[in-house]
């Protein structure tokens, strides 16, 4: 009796005899990635905090967010909420043991996810193009835009909208990883490995992308190491798990767009 | 033990609760950038709102996407109370500072 009530709210190991006991009605996968993300929403809002207080203490903070780039920004935003709905949808087919709808969901989610990555990206060059810029960003060809004289007057600007930006963009893009790896397993390799390869002879060298493409090699060297010195099959709760983090990922772009991005609207 | 059929019949049905969510956030993006588009209020007035506007779609998000509302009393409290905690103490460690500044003027 002891036995059955231990293992209605326990995970089998498929070791007879053995159970993990549930912690705060949970399994310990699902428990450690909530104290993640708790510490991560206080990064979050330590840089959120950061950009605020320079807001508020700066005079004449620049408002350089016309209708295209809200436009832009906004697009991104219900690419992200559509892709915390696939996202749900995957965990469901995950519970049901349907392999092949977790799939088509995830790589869903996915596609959600680059597309807010390469939209991101779009909006970053354009504003780098235009002269906003810092120091060891590599310079745009030709004349420099309406930003030089913002980057130079009030650099905290462009200080604080890329530290914060950058920040959650990594974080969007190790999410993309983490769920190909979750969904494809060692398949999702040479694809990170060619999408890696084609960025960086594609994206020009006066692009900050052609440097920071350099983050999947390192996605894939990681996703290596744990695939072959840890093959496993991702079962429903690896896929909750991953879940979880794509949609704080999600949270936090839900306070960056207004405060950033809305804040700061051209008229 | 969860019986995955027992477990996903339970959820399937309430699948649709996620698409009303999914949209009532949509509708709530809208209402955020057709306010800050045509500066509906005054900018601190402005960053209540967006503010205001933000908790209730992470509160959502946490709800019912991340699940936080289905799980136990005992985590919900946990992570809530923890997390907000914390911002309670980052915002009157930063803030008054931030005021103080403004009411030197400091250029």
């Amino acid at each position: 009796m002891a036995n059955a009530a231990l293992e209605h709210g326990a995970v089998e190991h498929g070791l007879s005899g053995v159970y993990e006991a549930p912690l705060f009605g949970a399994y310990s996968k699902k428990v450690g990635m909530w104290l993640f993300l708790a510490s991560d929403s206080l990064t979050f809002g330590a840089l959120l905090f950061a950009f605020s207080y320079n807001r508020i203490s700066t005079q004449g903070w620049p408002t350089p967010f016309g209708k295209d780039s809200i436009a832009n920004a906004t697009i991104m935003t219900a690419c992200l909420l559509s892709s915390s709905l696939t996202m749900v949808l995957g965990v469901f087919a995950a519970q049901r043991r349907d392999r092949a709808w977790t799939r088509n969901w995830l790589l869903a989610t996915m596609v959600f996810g680059t597309a807010f990555i390469v939209l991101h990206g779009m909006e970053w060059s354009k504003l780098i193009s235009e002269g906003l810029t810092l120091p060891g960003f590599p310079k745009p060809a030709g004349q420099a835009g309406e930003f030089a004289a913002v980057s130079a007057a009030v650099p905290q600007f462009p200080a604080t909208f890329f530290g914060l930006t950058a920040m959650h963009m990594l974080h969007v893009t190790i999410g993309v990883i983490y769920l190909g790896v979750v969904a494809f397993r060692k398949w999702f390799l040479p694809v990170l490995g060619v999408i890696w390869i084609a960025g960086y002879f594609l994206i020009p060298s006066d692009n900050v992308f052609h440097y920071g493409i350099h983050a999947l090699g390192l996605g894939l060297l990681v996703s290596a190491v744990i695939l072959f010195l840890k093959p496993k099959d991702y079962d429903a709760h690896d896929v909750e798990v991953a879940g979880l983090y794509w949609h704080f990922v999600d949270l936090v772009w839900m306070f960056i767009f207004p405060l950033v991005y809305l804040m700061s609207t051209k008229i | 033990m969860h019986d995955a059929g027992t477990y996903a019949a339970t959820h399937d049905d309430s699948k649709g609760q996620y698409f009303w969510v999914w949209g009532w956030l949509l509708v709530l993006t809208a209402v955020e950038v057709v306010l800050a588009y045509r500066q509906v209020f005054q900018p601190v007035r402005m960053l209540e709102v967006l503010l205001v506007l933000s908790i209730v779609k992470s509160a959502l998000i946490i709800g019912y996407f991340m699940h936080l509302k289905f799980e136990t009393a005992l985590m919900r409290w946990m992570l809530v109370t923890a997390v907000v905690g914390c911002f309670i103490i980052m915002y009157f460690f930063f803030f008054p500072d931030a005021g103080r500044i403004l009411r030197l003027g400091v250029h």
